[in-house]
């Protein structure tokens, strides 16, 4: 039944996707139509699921949406050049229908203009879920913890920006491409790893927007499929879906990675990230995510061996670092130093961080604690669990280190 | 920028809050307070409300006086307490916010502090 549902919305916020990159391409304000448009989803989520999906979703969302820019300019007048538009384009697939052709697909140039350095990076994710995917503010605004009506000014601010800057609606040139691709991978990622942290939760509302990422970053390998990048953060992000199930308790509780029950890992999800991960490697050319999900796949191969081979982990740290020394991988690679030789290797590297980066990071304090405790200095363990367990917004995360720190 | 985090809490919330009945009731406010002050956020105020049926109600109405037990909206959550917090603005508000332990359990509502409003009653 879920998975029924699921099918339902790839097939609308596809077609939805689709049709909005290919309507933005066309240079025109299309405004009214994304309106019109996101009417239409919403309609098609609302009756595909009773009515089965029909022979031709676009065309479907098509006449949806003309119906309602029609309704809308009957009402404002003013609007009623838009309905055009619309109209136009519906035209174009009928000629090519009988060969089976719907929109030419840019949907990945639409990604590329959301993710313009001239955009707010902090606006990127927000700008793809909406445009891409049709996810309305609200659902948006949760996922990054701001009000509706703030994501809503926001995102229409960033478009405003797109019109007016003149973003152009292209593939990057090969000069610009590593840097422009890693802007759409990063976005990407910040709305998988929202969504993680949303889904970590008891009744994981956080869950679609992981599933959304994984389907944008299979968007963008489809259209790239030569990109190692590409292939390396959707391994990356399968990898860490895999486990989603067993990171979760019967009871609601936390399960951190190392306790977790590998039977309960989806064997299907870390193959592919496996297919995936291996066909990145053949270009030869090494990159930030195919280190992470190299990383993931050694602690995947616990399933089989049954131990975790902790210096590979923090060999793959080392080269992570050297590449892009974020917060989060530095902390990650004292933890996997510390199970590596000893946790007083492990401290001394948390030690080197600039204090003023970790006062809020959560992971900081919360491996912090752990390496305290294991080196029994109790009273210093207590204080690092306290910052750790002031700093979660999850539930169960706060419940797990409470009972640690005891 | 100045905020009110108001905490509304469910009725299991009040009822864990001594120490006895639920020591990680307790240990999560600490927490939560300790890493507030150690982010180095401003705390200038803030405290804990006893729970809705110790409440008195007072309201004036054609010159009579209406006293009332219990507390003035009949809701599941109810004001728990208050902290005022000075950030640099409402995304990191809500940030704190979300961390606050109740709004696992009950609704964190932020509010700017109406500055204009107070200084006016201090000074006329």
């Amino acid at each position: 039944m879920a998975d029924a549902r699921r099918t339902v919305e790839e097939v609308a916020r596809s077609s939805y996707g689709r049709l909005l990159a290919y309507l933005s391409s066309q240079r025109r304000d299309a405004d009214d139509a994304e309106d019109a448009l996101s009417e239409a989803l919403l309609a098609a989520l609302e009756s595909w699921p009773r009515e089965g999906i029909p022979k031709q979703p676009d065309a479907w969302l098509l006449t949806v949406a003309r119906h309602r820019l029609v309704d809308r300019a009957r009402r404002t007048r003013v609007r009623a050049e838009q309905a055009p538009v619309l109209q136009e384009l519906a035209a174009e697939p009928r000629d090519s229908a009988t060969a089976g052709e719907t929109f030419p697909d840019r949907r990945v140039e639409l990604m590329f203009v959301c993710a313009h350095p001239a955009i707010d990076p902090a606006l990127h994710a927000p700008l793809m879920l909406q445009t891409v995917l049709g996810l309305d503010a609200a659902r948006i605004a949760q996922a990054f913890l701001v009000s509706p009506a703030t994501m809503g000014q926001r995102l229409v601010r960033a478009k405003r920006k797109i019109r007016e800057a003149g973003i152009p609606f292209r593939f990057p040139a090969a000069h610009e491409l590593p840097q422009r691709l890693e802007a759409v991978l990063e976005a990407i990622y910040g709305a998988f790893g929202l969504g993680h942290d949303e889904a970590a939760g008891a009744d994981a509302p956080g869950k679609d927007l992981v599933d959304e990422a994984i389907w944008l970053a299979r968007v963008v390998r489809e259209r790239m499929p030569d990109e190692p990048e590409v292939r390396g953060l959707l391994a990356l992000m399968l990898f860490c879906n895999a486990r989603r199930e067993a990171a979760t308790s019967p009871y609601g509780g936390y399960v951190p990675l190392l306790d977790q029950d590998v039977a309960l890992w989806w064997a299907d999800e870390i193959r592919e990230a496996e297919g995936e991960l291996s066909e990145a490697a053949r270009s030869g050319r090494i990159g930030r995510f195919q280190l992470e999900a190299a990383i993931q796949s050694v602690h995947a191969e616990r399933a089989r061996t049954g131990r975790t081979d902790w210096a590979a982990i923090a060999t793959f740290y080392d080269s992570l670092v050297a590449l892009a020394p974020t917060l989060g991988a530095r902390v990650a690679q004292a933890a996997a130093v510390a199970e590596a030789s000893d946790p007083d290797a492990g401290l001394v590297m948390l030690d080197a961080l600039d204090a003023s980066l970790v006062t809020t990071y959560q992971p900081y304090w919360a491996v912090r604690a752990h390496l305290l405790r294991r080196l029994d200095r109790g009273s210093e363990a207590v204080a690092a669990y306290d910052r750790a367990i002031g700093l979660t917004q999850d539930p169960a995360v706060r419940r797990f280190l409470l009972d640690r720190r005891g | 920028m100045r905020y009110a985090i108001l905490v509304y809490e469910t009725p299991a919330d009040f009822a864990s809050r001594t120490p006895a009945e639920n020591e990680r009731y307790v240990a999560a406010w600490r927490a939560y307070h300790q890493a507030l002050i150690a982010a180095g956020v401003r705390v200038p105020g803030g405290i804990a409300l006893k729970e809705p049926a110790t409440a008195t109600t007072v309201r004036i109405k054609g010159g009579q006086r209406y006293v009332q037990d219990g507390p003035f909206a009949e809701s599941k959550e109810q004001l728990g307490g208050f902290l005022f917090l000075e950030c640099e603005s409402l995304d990191v508000a809500l940030e704190w916010a979300a961390r606050c332990p109740t709004a696992a359990t009950g609704v964190v509502e932020v509010r700017p502090v109406d500055l204009v409003m107070h200084e006016t009653i201090l000074n006329g």
